[in-house]
């Protein structure tokens, strides 16, 4: 259970994503930097070149390490790559949410809640 | 707890069943309360996968539009502004606000999301052209991410729940299978043995009877015995008496006419 100090500051989002994604979250306004000394940044651009390891290190991050980022959003071809870890990932704070690119259509099944959601409905 | 019977290791007392039954009744509201509670967060539960659900679809839609309104104030600017946008980025104008919700018991976080005033990181972003698009394109994508915080918030809800629900049951069930047979099987033991020790003192009591009985039986035959040893020794008595009264006739009366040869003045 989470207790009410857990979540009271919460207040970011955090985004790991494709550049499309990413630009659009951060004019929505959700971009982030931190004070300067070690200007952390709520988000991750993921190309083609970032390997695993760097995507797993920016999700463990924002879901363990920062304790501000409530929301993480996640593109799906993206958190695929990080599967195990995604699928792992049980805590109620911060949410991981999966969210579709432009590039990779969205497909519930791979959500790690949703296919949660169809195992208990029996489906 | 060896034996067949599963139960507590108590005294067969009195005292003892009067705890257990209170035990019981105890164990039985709180299955009953739990139970209910259970089947609340259940309802509640199931209404918010379906929430889930929907609202999952509804987020691919939105960011379809959204994308596609990225797309075109990349058509308009002219070029790629991503990496200007990333680099302007500086302070959240899109935050978060959390609050509670109760449901029975369990406190379900809401997010709310809330845009702060007076700070634009991208105030000179479209300037020389597609500005209107990229105005358009931030309210979109502030539309999607006010979806994609309700469904995150349903999410949190969700896996909460999920937890709680599981708890709830784990003890409903444990209640149900385990600490009502037991404290049932406790008083069965503890009145079998109170019957036992009621049988016994029972028993006990008719064997003292039955020794008092003889023994008054005894005393009376004595008693009897004793009694008529005295009315025969009465009797016989009785029938010497007149003879000693005939003896003893003499100093009746003084006044009789009789001579008294004694009186010499």
């Amino acid at each position: 259970m989470a207790s009410q100090a857990d979540y009271k500051d919460r207040q970011f989002l955090a985004v790991i994503g494709d550049e499309d994604s990413v630009t659009g979250l951060l004019l929505a306004g959700i971009g982030h930097v931190t004070a300067p000394p070690d200007s952390q940044k709520n988000f991750l651009v993921v190309d083609g070149k970032t390997d695993n390891a760097t995507i797993e290190e920016a999700f463990e991050r924002f879901t363990t390490e920062r304790k501000d980022v409530g929301i993480v959003l996640i593109n799906q071809h993206v958190a695929d790559r990080i599967r195990h870890r995604v699928d792992t990932y049980t805590a109620a704070f911060p949410t991981v949410l999966e969210i579709p690119s432009k590039d990779h259509p969205y497909d519930p099944e791979k959500d790690s809640v949703l296919r949660r959601v169809r195992r208990l409905f029996g489906e | 707890m060896s034996g067949a019977a599963d139960r507590e290791a108590v005294f067969p007392t009195r005292q003892s069943l009067g705890l257990m039954k209170a035990k019981l009744k105890g164990a039985e509201t709180g299955h009953s309360l739990l139970k209910r509670k259970s089947e609340a967060l259940t309802k509640r539960f199931r209404e918010i996968t379906r929430r889930i659900d929907e609202a999952k679809r509804k987020m691919g839609r939105v960011m379809q539009i959204a994308s596609l309104s990225l797309a075109e104030v990349t058509y308009a600017v002219g070029g790629n502004i991503s990496f200007q946008i990333q680099e302007s980025a500086r302070s959240a104008r899109f935050r978060l606000r959390t609050k509670q919700e109760n449901v029975s018991g369990v406190l379900l976080p809401a997010f709310e999301s809330y845009q702060t005033e007076g700070n634009n990181d991208f105030a000179m972003t479209g300037l020389g052209k597609g500005g209107q698009q990229v105005q358009r394109c931030r309210e979109t994508y502030a539309r999607a991410v006010e979806a994609l915080v309700e469904l995150a918030s349903l999410q949190t809800a969700f896996v909460i729940l999920d937890e709680v629900i599981k708890v709830v049951n784990r003890r409903v069930n444990a209640i149900e299978h385990v600490i009502i047979p037991r404290t049932e099987n406790t008083i069965k033991y503890i009145n079998s043995e109170l019957d036992e020790l009621d049988r016994e003192e029972f028993y006990r009591l008719k064997k003292v009877a039955a020794k008092k009985q003889r023994d008054t039986a005894v005393q009376d035959a004595e008693m009897k015995a004793k009694r008529e040893a005295k009315a025969a020794a009465a009797l016989d008595q009785e029938n010497q008496e007149p003879e000693a009264e005939d003896a003893t006739a003499g100093p009746t009366d003084l006044l009789a006419a009789e001579e008294d040869e004694d009186v010499i003045f």
